[in-house]
């Protein structure tokens, strides 16, 4: 036996898969007992699978969970409360219309009867409130409540179920700075009493402000565990973006014209009041490539989807966008998809399967999708089907795009061909502009090159394109002018042929290159 | 209009209303856990043909009401499978009962009884008769409260009683005890109770299975208290005015009882005055009729303030992160 105390939590090989996605492979972790333990990595590297098996959400397909140095199976969510786990999601789990009693009573009552467990909780609270600076009106309703005290309410939930450790997913996403700064003051109060603390977040700062270790997660795997003084922000976001092998594309050098595309002072206020765009100004010209850098969440998806004509529900935009000198409206009738599209943009979205194919259609469907009112596809007042399924043969031979069979339902093809379809269908049309986000995620490498090549062909033709990927060697072979953005604005502007993976690893994390070089510790 | 006409009204709404009163409550359970429940109508069918059947062949109303709690509850517990085990669509499912029920309660009918599908006239101990309480006849002539008493309080069967005594019986259930709060909670956010460890299939399958007993009740009130036996359709819409008294009523349990009781009073109203003569003009009685109609639309509509639904309602729970 050794003489350092078990690990409040030990993983050992911990595999997960949803059909043929591998969300954990061979997962490793130990977070010593009393400490803030950091898991970063972009959205989908499987953080959150992660702590839902450890919740007792999910049964792992393979491994060992610990806690407290004793092998435990975790099968289900009470499971996890017994061994002392409390776990605070990021969409929270309360019921909106009951008090924060309610809330924190629910599920761990004393008795069949209410009465004597909301007495008991309430003078619980008292007592927590007081201890860790957790104050909350208990009669007050949850649906009353701003998103800070909400989230208080769920660490409250943990605490009178006697967590001893705690997981918090992605906590200050929907708080403001201020509250952010109270809740980390709360769990360094939660340390000092000893309690165990995991830090699910992709913002590279929260993990140096507070956390004594941090893991690092890439698309399923743990790809590091370092203590926090010993690393720094670059070599964090160069470890989650991950270094592939070198991308290579040839191209010849761009010939920029006119301005096409032109925003000035773009902000976006999301429905929950969170501001996710900050001042946004850019420009493309004509037979430019311009690559958007960054850390996924950082502002480069509502970006796209202001500009694509369909910006989330109940957000509030200010700003300025203009295509071609011609302003574009940025809400309401004439800012939707169809409009952009006639205004000339093409558009292949981040997420193709929700927002570029309608799975269960077929092919040629969507390959027509978006552009079904075009004259050509008309036949009097209804569809030409014949002309549509041409026309898809036709881009389904020239995108050699597998199986070459147009009836066969989107979600029948696979990553690579799927993505094609979109694409075949946007570039197709030959815009102006295309916007195109993540355009391989999920793509075979010979998907990869063949999609590249497109992007840089539409380039040659004089068009613009605004390229938006997490994957920094995709950003810096295909661009001809970098912008990486961090929390809703632009930190920078590099050319790729300067342009060093460190430097850009830099201000994807919020930093400026110069002040982490003075600064040292960075390994 | 005289005292005791007013009473007599209020007497019939009583009886009017229990029927409605039970299914609303079991609607109430249901949907205060999430699951929608269009089949109110059809178990209360089955229940009725269950009850009669059984209190005609047994000469007995009491285990024709165990056959009537046993009848929709089997519905119940098929809505139950439907919508929860397999996660189907609620509407759809409610939808299917109404049709099992309605056509089943003919076929076997008329393959039992012969009669197209009534069940033969229940008389004596097969149904259950109306209780005097007492002192009802010392009381009686007191002048007011009286009559009140003697005709309106007491005079009912006892299912009736069991109906008025739900209504608090609900309530305590609802707000007083640990399955009332995790009940309210499955029904706004079914994953607040599944991350606090407790089952949801299993929290909402009971109030799925107490609404088949209510709704049990319910029918076996209108076969063997309210009438003397089955008769083809005999619910006549009964369950969908439930559920408009259920909205009505915002799904609450004393709500629930206050809008019965105006669709009682309304029915009762049309009964004793079949042609309402207002002076200047004389409301028809098919107006009298429809008016339950009318107003469940009105409510639907929106009219009287807004009733917000539980927020998980009609969705089947699928476990996420």
């Amino acid at each position: 036996m050794t003489a350092t105390p078990a690990p409040a939590i030990e993983l050992r090989g911990i595999s997960k898969a949803f059909g043929p996605v591998q969300a954990n492979r061979d997962i490793d972790l130990v977070v010593p007992r009393g400490t803030i333990h950091g898991i970063i990595g972009e959205n989908g590297a499987g953080k959150s699978t992660l702590m839902s098996i450890l919740y007792g959400f999910y049964r792992p397909d393979a491994g060992e969970i610990l806690v407290g140095g004793k092998p435990v199976a975790i099968a289900d969510s009470q499971a996890a409360i017994r061994a002392g786990i409390g776990m605070v999601f990021q969409h929270f789990k309360l019921v909106q219309n009951f008090t924060v009693l309610e809330n924190v009573v629910l599920g761990a009552e004393d008795g069949r009867l209410l009465r004597p467990s909301l007495s008991r909780a309430r003078g619980e609270l008292k007592r927590l409130a007081a201890e860790y600076g957790l104050q909350v009106d208990p009669d007050a309703l949850v649906e009353e409540l701003s998103v800070g005290h909400q989230q208080r309410v769920e660490i409250l939930k943990a605490l009178y179920r006697r967590a001893d450790i705690l997981i918090l997913d992605e906590p200050t996403g929907v708080l403001t700075p201020a509250e952010a700064d109270h809740l980390f003051r709360i769990l360094r109060g939660l340390k000092d009493e000893g309690k165990t603390i995991i830090l699910i977040t992709h913002k590279l700062r929260e993990i140096m402000e507070i956390t004594d270790n941090v893991s690092v997660m890439r698309r399923g795997e743990m790809v590091a565990s370092v203590r926090t003084a010993e690393t720094g922000p670059a070599e964090l976001a160069e470890l989650m973006v991950g270094r592939k092998v070198l991308l290579r594309v040839d191209k010849p050098p761009a010939r920029p014209g006119a301005p096409v595309l032109e925003v000035r002072g773009l902000r976006m206020v999301d429905a929950e009041g969170v501001e996710r765009l900050r001042g946004i100004d850019l420009e493309i010209r004509a037979g430019e490539i311009l690559g958007i850098a960054g850390v996924a969440g950082n502002g480069q998806t509502q970006l796209l989807e202001i500009l694509g004509g369909f910006p989330e529900a109940g957000a509030r935009l200010q700003g300025e966008i203009r295509l071609g000198g011609r302003p574009l409206p940025l809400q309401g009738p004439g800012a939707d998809g169809r409009a952009r599209r006639r205004a000339g943009i093409g558009h292949v979205p981040e997420d193709r399967q929700a927002e570029g194919l309608i799975m269960d259609f077929t092919a040629w469907e969507n390959i027509a999708f978006g552009y079904h009112h075009a004259p050509e596809f008309q036949r009097g007042p209804l569809m030409d089907n014949a002309a549509i399924r041409a026309d898809a043969m036709g881009k389904i031979q020239r995108f050699d795009i597998r199986p070459p069979n147009p009836d066969l339902a989107a979600k029948s093809f696979s990553g690579g061909n799927q993505q094609k379809i979109v694409v075949a269908r946007e570039v197709e049309r030959n815009p102006e502009l295309l916007l195109i986000g993540q355009p391989t995620r999920g793509v075979d490498i010979g998907a990869i090159e063949f999609i590249h090549k497109r992007i840089v062909a539409l380039r040659d033709a004089g068009r613009a394109v605004l390229l938006v990927s997490v994957e920094l060697d995709e950003i810096m072979a295909l661009s001809d002018r970098i912008l990486v953005m961090f929390d809703g604005h632009i930190m920078g502007e590099r050319l790729p042929a300067e342009a060093t993976t460190g430097d850009l690893g830099c201000l994807m994390a919020g930093v400026e290159p110069a002040r982490a070089d003075a600064g040292g510790g960075a390994g | 209009m005289d005292f005791a006409t007013l009473i007599q009204i209020l007497d019939s709404a009583v009886r009017l209303m229990t029927p409605l009163l039970l299914a609303c409550l079991a609607g109430l359970y249901s949907e205060r856990a999430g699951v929608f429940d269009i089949g109110l109508e059809g178990k209360m069918l089955m229940a009725a043909f269950a009850s009669a059947s059984v209190a005609y062949a047994t000469g007995s109303a009491w285990l024709g009401l165990l056959a009537g709690i046993a009848g929709a509850a089997a519905m119940a517990g098929l809505h139950g499978v439907a919508s929860i085990g397999f996660r189907g669509n609620q509407l759809i499912s409610g939808v299917a009962i109404n049709f099992l029920a309605s056509g089943l309660t003919v076929l076997l009918g008329q393959k039992i009884f012969g009669l197209g599908g009534r069940t033969p006239s229940l008389s004596g101990a097969a149904r259950f008769g109306e209780i005097t309480l007492p002192f009802a006849d010392s009381l009686r002539p007191v002048p007011v409260i009286g009559p009140i008493y003697a005709e309106l309080v007491s005079g009912h069967t006892v299912l009736v009683y069991v109906a008025f005594a739900m209504v608090p019986l609900t309530w305590w259930v609802l707000y007083r005890t640990r399955f009332g709060l995790r009940l309210r909670a499955v029904g706004e956010n079914p994953a607040s109770v599944d991350t606090a460890g407790v089952s949801v299939v299993r929290l909402r399958f009971a109030a799925v299975m107490i609404c088949g007993v209510l709704c049990g009740i319910a029918g076996a009130y209108l076969a063997t208290g309210i009438s003397a036996g089955f008769v083809k359709e005999m619910t006549a819409g009964r369950g969908f005015i439930a559920l408009a008294a259920l909205i009505f009523a915002k799904w609450r349990p004393w709500g629930a009882l206050g809008a019965t009781f105006l669709f009682g009073l309304l029915e009762a109203v049309a009964n004793r005055f079949p042609n309402l003569d207002l002076g200047f003009v004389t409301v028809p009685s098919m107006f009298m009729n429809a008016l339950p109609y009318i107003l469940t639309v009105v409510i639907l509509a929106g009219f009287v303030g807004r009733a917000i639904p539980p927020r998980a309602g009609g969705e089947p729970y699928v476990k996420e992160r």
